[in-house]
Order: structure tokens, then sequence, then C-alpha cells
């Protein structure tokens, strides 16, 4: 990996990304899925895309996972978001 | 970008019912009288506790504490509640109730947050420090042979290959660390739009670096 890598994977662009409006519009549905089945990434993939390259979205994610299943639920952040 | 796939939504019944308790919101708040009042004000109380738990879990990100912090969390409560109200027709029961109107709250905190900052930034918006680029990716100093003539060149594409949007976008955000919900704020504009346009000025910058050989190709990750 060069050096670079970092700039690198912020300029790579997913096709699959839901994009900010349509992932609020299923975050809902996306938390109670992964609290629920834990397979929200697979289920929604565009989420998921988006999710691995927004901050605010992954922010609104990861406080609706807490505000849902409690702090802990945060945890399932790395495994929903690629992160 | 794609269109989100669409699941079963998890909160209907086999034969399309809402689960008791979203049944519940969605009639009281979508009535009258003293009934309307007293669901208007459970929400409020549940938005309310959602939305202080948001800015306690948001409180190493934020210059603000104490009474500043609570009242954030209230106008952001009391704003979601407005929106939920607003919107409860349009509630589809795809998920529960709670769940829904929690994401409004959660929304409203970051909107909030963003004004906050919009109001005091900590770096003009109009500021430009291409200096502090490799500070942003966590380059190593130790490589600057290596990536110097990278940021030259992707700082050439951002002059000639972008416009002046996505130019304005990328600079405040990358450049200078801008947080994009501040510039919503700042551009009167939405966080899909800013998001969309600098998704575009990413491509359009990895194409540059591709082309003229800073950057491998990798066609599968681009559209």
């Amino acid at each position: 990996m060069s050096s670079w890598g970092s700039l690198e994977r912020f300029l790579k662009t997913d096709p699959a990304d839901a994009g900010c409006a349509e992932t609020f519009e299923l975050l809902d549905r996306y938390v109670e899925r992964e609290l629920a089945h834990g397979d929200a990434a697979e289920q929604f993939p565009g989420v998921a895309a988006h999710l691995s390259s927004c901050n605010p979205c992954v922010q609104d994610f990861e406080g609706l996972l807490a505000a849902i299943a409690g702090p802990a639920g945060s945890s399932r952040r790395e495994s929903t978001t690629g992160r | 970008m794609a269109s989100a796939d669409l699941t079963t939504p998890e909160s209907l019944t086999s034969d399309g019912v809402l689960d008791p308790e979203s049944a519940v919101w969605v009639r009281r708040l979508g009535g009258s009288g003293s009934e309307y009042d007293e669901a208007v004000t459970r929400l409020h109380e549940l938005l309310l506790r959602v939305t202080r738990s948001e800015v306690r879990r948001r409180r190493g990100q934020l210059p603000i504490a104490g009474p500043e912090l609570d009242d954030l969390a209230h106008q952001a409560a009391a704003d979601a509640v407005i929106g939920v109200v607003a919107k409860v027709a349009q509630f589809r029961g795809e998920s529960r109730f709670s769940t829904w109107a929690c994401k409004f709250a959660i929304f409203e905190v970051s909107t909030k947050i963003g004004r906050h900052f919009w109001q005091k930034p900590a770096v003009p918006m109009d500021a430009e420090d291409w200096d502090r680029l490799p500070d942003r990716f966590g380059l190593d100093p130790a490589g600057v042979a290596e990536w110097r003539d990278v940021i030259a060149a992707l700082h050439r594409a951002v002059d000639d290959e972008l416009t002046d949007r996505q130019r304005q976008i990328f600079v405040a955000i990358v450049v200078n660390g801008t947080p994009l919900d501040i510039l919503v704020v700042e551009l009167g504009s939405s966080r899909n739009a800013i998001y969309k346009t600098l998704f575009d000025a990413r491509r359009k910058l990895r194409a540059s670096l591709v082309t003229n050989g800073y950057l491998a190709d990798d066609v599968s990750r681009q559209t």
C-alpha cells in the first residue's frame, strides 16, 4: 500500500452508493434489520456503501442504533458499515 | 449513485397490519382533542430522551456543554416533534413507529449541531490551505518525496477538472476540513446535494490521477 492509501480510498466512489436522502429514508429499517438479523448490509447494500463514505450519515446511523439498542448497539458499526 | 434495495418490512404483520404500539401512535397523532395532545406530549418526552442521549454521545466532538448542550437537545426535540406530527400520514409501518420517529430526532441533532458551528466557524469559509492536506489524509512526512507529486497533481486536477461548485465544496470539506453539515447551512443546500457534488468531484479527480499515472486503474470501482 502506498503512503497515500487514505487519499486513494477517499477518491474511490462506489456506484452502489445510495446517497444521503435514500439512506435517511431507509435508516430506520436498516437499524431494525441490523438489530433483528445482523444482516442489514446484505439487505440494503446501497445504504451500506453510503455509510462506508459519509461521516454525517454514519453519525446518524450510530445515534439511531444507540437510541434503539442502547450504547452497546454502536459496537455493531464496523460490521454494518465496513469501516 | 444507485437506489437501495428494499426488503420486506419487519414491523407489519403478515396481513399488512401495523404492530399494536405503532397503530396507537398513528391513530392518536392523527386524531384530535385530549388524545392528540397526550400523544404529542408523550412523543416529545420520547424524542427529548433521544436528543439528550444523542448530544451526550456526541459531546466529545462539541465545544459546548451543560445548559447550552441541553438547550440544543430541547430545540432538536421540539423540531423533531413538529416534523413527525406533520409526516405521520406518510408513516407506512416499514419499521416500528418509535424507530421511525427517533430517526427524525437524531437528524435534528445533526442539523442543530451544524447550525451551531456555522454561527461560530472554526475556519473561514473562504480559506484555502493546501499545506494541511497531507495531515488530513495522515500522509507520512517521511514519504514526502512519494506523495508530494500526487498532492500537486490533485491540486491541478481540482483547479482544471472540477466545476466551480465542485471545487468550492471539495476545498471546503477536504482542504479546510469543514464538516459537511456546516456547509449545508452555509450554502443553504441539503446534505444529499452536497454529498452528491463531492461524490462527482471524487470520481473526476480519481479519473484524472489515473489518467496521469498517479493512481492505478480500478475500473470496476468507478462509474
